[in-house]
């Protein structure tokens, strides 16, 4: 098994915007109420599959902090809404393969949005690393 | 096997263990393994008297590491074998631990974590899921929390408003590991009411009765968020309901009004409209009224002007709310509301967007995105 974070970008600098993908409150509630639901359903397959680890949905606003110096107040930048690059959540899944990743990364993409449409949402796929194995000869 | 009653038993144990001698951190360490012992060798074998075995078994976890240490700083005299078992003066213990859990010295996450264990009886493991933590932080949480109180003396009275408001954030974390933690904040409430004739105590258990009523008809599918105007009010608990309006009167008579008595007032008039359209808004408001003068709360504030919104119209609740700061948690949400009210849903659905993006939890987030989904669907025609 191997574990990877899957990391959901709304919008991405260097990938080009999901298809038809107007923000969620210009889509019908019936819509959006469909999409949650789609993905309170695919955390819940997984967990009947043993391959869930965790998931958080993650708050827009979020803030630069650095070290600036002996005796200095750390220096902060924001808080701002990413517009660039969002990322909207994490889900941690525990997986026989990467293909396997790759097939659940590809299905949460396709969560349906406005007409019940898939809405090809990015997202990216970062294999964790992992403790060193006790065998290693 | 009786859970409940274990945790019934975990304050009574450990003001006994104390009693005779153990300072209080040996004593709820010795309670803790204690309960886990109990957890695993009850459910087969239960015992005849819970109490008894429950002191035999953590005073035998006592003294095994109090005599360790004895043979290391030579102190037999205090530790060596046992004590008669004289009374134990069970209530006042209880009493106590609720004090010195909630002790002024500790933030607010220390105290509700001791309080859960050492008057609530949860294992530790039970207490890092509730709040979504590993279980070694937890322990070195709960750990550290001891070693602050420490110093203090057992005897020593305390304050029953600090012990209130741990009982507070316990039951507004609600409801996410296999511990229901609004349940188990109104179970360590009624213990503590019954111990004290405090009047906010009433209050706070009139007040967590009220809400915890509704609880059923609060969620919606998929776990979504009902609001108060549209919940289904066949399915809030009348029993429950009619538990706390009784405790608010039997305060509210002596006549000592605190922030949770009136709060509690705001819930009881909520549970009394059988429709939303019964809901008495302008003594509403008065509470409300009432909980400003007595907290000066920017959050009471908020609220009050929601009100106002329904008993004078949405132009004076806007008013009400122009005074405050847009930066208030919710700020966004409530003008929303009112916004849509006063027929201007344009407004009204940018708000909630805003409200939606600076949301604190997830069905609250939801609940904001349909809501001006909602509106913008209504204003495309």
């Amino acid at each position: 098994m191997a574990k990877y974070l899957l990391l959901k970008h709304y919008r991405s600098a260097s990938q080009p915007a999901p298809i038809g993908c107007e923000p969620m409150d210009q889509w019908t509630p019936e819509e959006v109420s469909a999409h949650i639901q789609y993905m309170v359903d695919f955390a819940k397959r997984l967990e009947g599959t043993g391959e869930f680890v965790g998931e958080n949905a993650l708050s827009p606003d979020g803030t630069w902090v650095r070290y600036d110096g002996e005796g200095r107040p750390p220096v902060t930048d924001g808080p701002f809404a990413e517009t660039k690059d969002l990322i909207a959540g994490w889900m941690i899944i525990d997986v026989d393969s990467y293909q396997r990743a790759l097939e659940l990364a590809g299905e949460l993409s396709a969560a349906p949005g406005q007409g019940g449409r898939p809405i090809y949402e990015w997202l990216e796929v970062r294999p964790l690393l992992s403790a060193p194995p006790t065998i290693t000869e | 096997m009786d859970e409940a009653l274990l945790r019934t038993l975990t304050p009574i144990v450990i003001g006994i263990l104390v009693r005779r001698g153990a300072d209080f951190a040996a004593a709820e360490d010795a309670m803790q393994e204690a309960l886990v012992e109990a957890l695993h060798g009850w459910p087969d074998d239960p015992p005849r008297d819970p109490q008894g075995w429950l002191v035999t078994v953590a005073w035998r976890k006592f003294l095994d590491v109090a005599r360790a240490e004895t043979s290391r700083r030579h102190r037999e005299a205090r530790v060596e074998g046992e004590p008669a078992p004289g009374p134990s003066e069970a209530a006042d213990d209880t009493l106590q631990l609720y004090f010195l859990c909630a002790h002024p010295s500790l933030t607010p996450p220390s105290a509700v974590a001791l309080t859960l264990r050492a008057v609530g009886g949860l294992t530790t493991r039970q207490i890092a899921q509730a709040y979504l933590v590993p279980e070694p932080t937890m322990a070195q949480r709960i750990s550290r929390a001891k070693r602050t109180v420490s110093g203090v003396r057992f005897n020593q009275p305390g304050d029953v408003a600090t012990v209130l408001r741990v009982l507070y954030l316990v039951f507004n974390e609600g409801y996410t590991g296999d511990v229901d933690l609004a349940a188990e904040a109104i179970r360590l409430t009624r213990q503590l009411a019954a111990r004290t004739s405090h009047e906010e105590v009433a209050g706070l258990l009139a007040l967590m009765l009220l809400h915890h009523a509704r609880r059923p008809a609060r969620t919606g599918p998929g776990g979504r968020l009902v609001p108060l105007a549209e919940q289904d009010r066949s399915r809030w608990d009348t029993g429950l309901i009619a538990e706390g309006v009784d405790v608010l009167q039997a305060a509210l008579a002596r006549d000592r009004l605190g922030e949770f008595q009136a709060q509690a007032a705001i819930a009881a008039l909520h549970a009394d409209a059988r429709t939303v359209e019964e809901t008495d808004w302008v003594q509403i408001v008065e509470w409300y009224d009432e909980l400003v003068r007595l907290t000066g709360s920017p959050v009471a504030r908020l609220n009050r002007a929601v009100a106002v919104g329904e008993a004078d119209g949405p132009q004076a609740g806007l008013a009400a709310l122009a005074d405050l700061d847009p930066a208030l948690p919710r700020h966004a949400a409530a003008a929303a509301y009112l916004h849509e009210r006063n027929g201007d849903a344009a407004t009204a659905a940018r708000l909630y967007a805003e409200a939606a993006r600076s949301a604190p939890n997830l069905p609250e987030r939801d609940h904001l995105t349909r809501q001006a989904a909602r509106l913008n669907a209504q204003l495309r025609g």
